[in-house]
């Protein structure tokens, strides 16, 4: 049973174009949820996520979004809603790396990567939830990251954004459970995109499975707890990470 | 749209509202408290949104904070419009 059968609505996946974000839009498009393929500069990749979903005989739609901008935020809403229906599944899974020790961590290099990985996907769950609310269903998934509660040296700025994240799913979890709205995150470990492929060596031989994960071992979990079956699944972190933060 | 909702239309909207997020329809009056109704800070907060979507009238979480009675917000929608 998935829940995309039964709703009028669509899944909006943030960060799409690429690595966990695109394989999270094929598997909830799998799911029989038209999806949203959000992307900022990555259009001709956005495009072949689009392709690949409605070669496999899904509804999807790429659409162009610098979510740091509420503006463009807004339009992002206003174009999805539109053409796709109300947004009843939300991945906030748009992140950057912008790595370096703390004693030299420009303000810059801290302010974009708290913006972009927590404040954004704050801003696009408080427009999400609305509709949410109305509906008496919800899911919200936040990709946060076993960085966060780890540490890894060089990455103050980005284990506070998905620290922050995993604060803030278990607060709004609380506040929408009643409505039907479930707010959870996910905590991937050493996953095998473009993201991480200079962070193989030191991280992996601290998995204890001794191998990176796929991007498809961290949708198949967006997967679950989008559907039906993880209605009672609210607030809570569900670590992909080969055991790294066991 | 303002000059054409009348308190009554705005009284069926709030009344309405309440029901949906159970309260007992016999308790609700314009004297009624919402604390007496089981209604909470969400179901206020999904009122105003109602609000904004049928008048395009924005309330803000801090106006709505003060509201304590069915007729406070029917007041303060009014007003408002």
């Amino acid at each position: 049973m998935n829940a995309a059968s039964e709703r009028h609505g669509c899944a909006l996946v943030t960060g799409a174009s690429r690595g966990i974000g695109s394989a999270i839009a094929c598997a909830l498009a799998a799911d029989g949820w038209p999806v949203a393929v959000n992307f900022r500069a990555s259009e001709d990749a956005a495009a072949e996520v689009v392709g690949r979903i409605h070669d496999a005989g899904g509804r999807a739609l790429a659409v162009g979004a610098d979510i740091t901008s509420q503006q463009q935020l807004d339009r992002l809403f206003q174009t999805v809603e539109q053409e796709l229906g109300r947004v009843l599944v939300l991945v906030n899974n748009a992140g950057m790396r912008a790595d370096d020790l703390a004693l030299s961590l420009t303000d810059s290099d801290w302010s974009s990567v708290i913006d972009t990985n927590l404040t954004s996907a704050f801003r696009t769950t408080r427009h999400a939830l609305r509709g949410m609310i109305r509906e008496r269903f919800g899911r919200v998934i936040n990709i946060s990251s076993v960085i966060g509660p780890r540490a890894n040296a060089g990455q103050s700025n980005y284990a506070a954004a998905k620290a922050g994240l995993i604060g803030m799913t278990k607060t709004i979890a609380v506040e929408v459970a009643r409505r039907g709205v479930t707010v959870n995150a996910i905590a991937p470990g050493l996953i095998d995109t473009d993201m991480t492929a200079d962070l193989d060596g030191e991280l992996l031989s601290a998995v204890p499975a001794r191998r990176a994960g796929t991007p498809e071992e961290v949708a198949a979990c967006a997967s679950f707890l989008a559907s039906e079956h993880a209605g009672y699944v609210t607030g809570s972190t569900l670590y992909v990470d080969g055991g790294l933060a066991a | 749209m303002s000059t054409t909702v009348t308190e009554e239309q705005i009284e069926k909207l709030v009344v309405e509202s309440l029901e949906t997020f159970g309260a007992d329809a016999d308790q609700i009056t314009r004297e009624a408290t919402f604390e007496a109704l089981d209604i909470d800070s969400l179901d206020l907060a999904e009122l105003s949104q109602i609000v904004h979507e049928s008048y395009g009238v924005e309330l803000k979480g801090s106006d709505v904070a003060e509201v304590k009675t069915v007729d406070d917000a029917i007041k303060l929608i009014a007003e408002r419009l």
